[in-house]
């Protein structure tokens, strides 16, 4: 029902980041066929901070997600983007062009379309019908394309069609249409399922170079790849904030132990 | 040039594109300047055949665009066809003018006989060519965009949305079978005379309708290759691939699935307005929703997400029709569904899938060899 009504809020440019943080999460509330996977969840991410989200399996991290990406509407609570975007009266597509961008748990490339390719869908830019039939690459954006695969190591790739790619070759190539996409923050689910320990370490590289200029948040099983990156850690259990702190704090945490073991 | 632009990489379509070329030409020599009684004399109504398979070869491709490459099964495209088709046949009811049985100068005949004393106002203006020949395109587009926008808006998608399309087309037959719709009810538009002056008898014009329909089928092809060559049509793959996906790159898919859906429609309208002059009858038959399961059974034996396929299954499967009811009536359609049954389960993706495989290997047999 939003599509219509907010269609003007779309090309909404930088968000209004003027107090320090950019995503504000209160109170929200989700329950599929009286299961609670979301609990009263209240949650900040600051502007350029690097957010590091764990917990155990069904604790609701992608449930997160898919609320502030507007795939799922909660049952009550608040979700804002800056000081003046409500996610909630957003669709999909006005979300991801209001700066936004996801990398799902289960790497979803293009897959019928080359590696350049799904990079040229995903970049950010004028996203309307009429403009996408008389649109093409120019100098600049091609190369975006080129220097966003060196960065995720897929330059051999470039004709070589999505579907064919390995599982973490998909994986980077998500990262990638992340990267061009140029969102201000980026939600990152389960990034390194998959990848060797090599490919782990530039992976961490990547996300902490992204943090500053953008805010990311990773959801991410892996704790010796969370420790790497991480400032600030949330630990989220049936759908609600167990713990905040840094990785030490956070480990020491009596609850948060009782969780993990108790498992 | 712009043309070998849009070919470039369709190694089908130039082939099918030169080979309509020289149908053009040849047949108008054969038809006109091959005298009658020479053996290589093309009769008229061989012509009109012929034009006829063409319009249906351009429904088909306005068919691919949608199913094969937007991934949306329609099953009410001959809607579209049959409401272009209308919109020519008002054209032509009011060119009789005063020649009908009835004689009146200012009602089509149907109108008479059901004691009507004025024309209706969805009537008006079908008088003058152009007003019918935009109301062929914007009828069929205008009804894709509603009904797009209301089934696509609320997501609506697979077989669901199959249906629903059927359900439009079977409103639409049981609609115009009423005779207070206006429209002749159950008989139809039919007794053309002529068009912008021509008699529909005569071979010239029925030579310039068969061109047309050719030039028709051309032009709609290259629209369509150009479209699914731009960023547009990646997009629109995209969406038939991983619709929620390209959603959370921020595409509205709505808005492009109501855009290629109206395209799609209006070219379907051409198609059928092209169609009338050649039959010379349109009748709420048309919008029965048999034919628009049969179109997409040209396109899947054709081969879909080719466009040239859809050609191909269009005119190889109409053939068979004209071949086949003509010696065993009732049969037709079991063959039909036979076919269609042989062909998704050993040729998936169609006859122009086989011809590709049939080159794969050639090429793979050459390279071992070497
Ligand atoms: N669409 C849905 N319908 C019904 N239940 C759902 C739906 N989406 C999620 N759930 C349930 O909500 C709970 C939270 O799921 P979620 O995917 O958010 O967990 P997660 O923290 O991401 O887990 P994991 O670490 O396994 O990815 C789970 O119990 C899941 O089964
Ligand atoms: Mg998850």
């Amino acid at each position: 029902m939003s599509e219509g009504a907010h269609l003007r809020h779309t090309e909404a440019g930088q968000p209004d980041a003027s107090h320090t943080a950019i995503l504000y999460l209160e109170d929200l509330n989700v329950s599929f066929d009286g299961f609670k996977a979301i609990n009263n969840l209240t949650l900040y991410i600051d502007k350029g901070e690097l957010r590091c989200i764990i917990g155990p399996n069904g604790a609701g991290k992608t449930t997160m997600m898919d609320i502030i990406t507007g795939k799922t509407r909660p049952d009550s609570g608040q979700a804002w983007f800056g000081q003046t975007v409500d996610l909630l009266k957003l669709s999909e597509p006005e979300i991801a062009n209001a700066g936004i961008g996801r990398k799902f748990q289960k790497p979803t490339v293009f897959e019928s379309h080359s590696v350049a390719e799904n990079l040229e869908l995903a970049m950010h830019g004028n996203k309307s019908v009429w403009y996408s039939l008389r649109a093409r690459l120019s100098g600049e954006q091609q190369a975006l394309i080129d220097e966003t695969l060196q960065t995720i190591g897929l330059t051999d790739h470039y004709h070589q069609a999505a579907g064919a790619l390995s599982h973490g070759q998909k994986q980077w190539l998500e990262i990638g249409m992340l990267l061009v996409q140029k969102p201000y923050l980026l939600l990152v689910d389960e990034p390194v399922a998959g990848m060797t320990h090599q490919e782990m370490e530039r992976t961490a590289e990547l996300l902490t170079s992204l943090a500053g200029k953008h805010s990311v948040v990773v959801v991410e099983h892996d704790m010796d790849f969370v420790r790497s990156i991480a400032h600030q850690v949330t630990v989220l259990h049936q759908g609600s904030v167990l713990a905040e702190g840094t990785m030490d704090e956070v480990q020491n945490d009596q609850r948060v132990i009782e969780v993990y073991l108790g498992e | 040039m712009f043309i070998t632009r849009i070919l470039h990489n369709d190694r089908g379509g130039q082939i099918m594109l030169a080979v309509l070329a020289v149908v053009l030409v040849l047949v108008p020599v054969l038809n006109l300047l091959v005298p009658e009684g020479n053996f290589l004399h093309m009769p008229t109504y061989l012509v009109t055949l012929l034009g006829k398979y063409l319009t249906y070869a351009l429904l088909a491709i306005a068919v691919d665009l949608v199913w094969g490459y937007l991934g949306i099964l329609s099953l009410g495209h001959g809607a579209f066809f049959a409401l272009g088709g209308y919109a020519m046949g008002m054209y032509l009811m009011r060119q009789i003018g005063d020649r009908g049985v009835y004689g009146n100068p200012n009602l089509p005949d149907f109108m008479v006989f059901l004691n009507w004393k004025e024309m209706p106002w969805f009537w008006q203006g079908f008088d003058m060519f152009w007003f019918a020949m935009l109301m062929v395109l914007l009828v069929p587009g205008v009804l894709a965009f509603v009904f797009g926008w209301l089934a696509f808006r609320s997501r609506v998608t697979g077989v669901y949305l199959s249906i629903i399309t059927q359900a439009l087309t079977y409103a639409l037959l049981l609609a115009f079978f009423r005779n207070e719709m206006g429209f002749g009810g159950n008989n139809g538009l039919t007794d053309f005379k002529d068009i912008l002056g021509f008699s529909l008898q005569s071979d010239n014009t029925r030579m310039t309708l068969f061109v047309l329909s050719g030039l028709a089928l051309a032009g709609g092809y290259l629209l369509c290759r150009f479209i699914i060559n731009s960023k547009l049509g990646r997009i629109v793959v995209a969406i038939r691939d991983a619709e929620s996906r390209t959603r959370f790159v921020g595409y509205r898919v709505e808005h492009y699935k109501v855009w290629v859906f109206m395209v799609s429609a209006m070219l379907a309208g051409v198609a059928g307005a092209l169609y009338v002059p050649q039959v010379g009858i349109i009748n709420p038959g048309e919008f029965s929703p048999l034919n628009s399961i049969e179109i997409v059974i040209w396109v899947a034996i054709g081969g879909r997400a080719t466009l040239y396929g859809a050609v191909i299954g269009a005119i190889l499967v109409n053939y068979a029709k004209t071949v086949f009811t003509g010696l065993m009536p009732e049969s037709w359609i079991f063959m039909l569904g036979a076919l269609f049954v042989l062909v998704t389960l050993y040729l998936p993706q169609g006859l122009a899938g086989l011809v590709q495989n049939l080159k794969d290997s050639r090429w793979f047999h050459k390279r071992v060899q070497a």
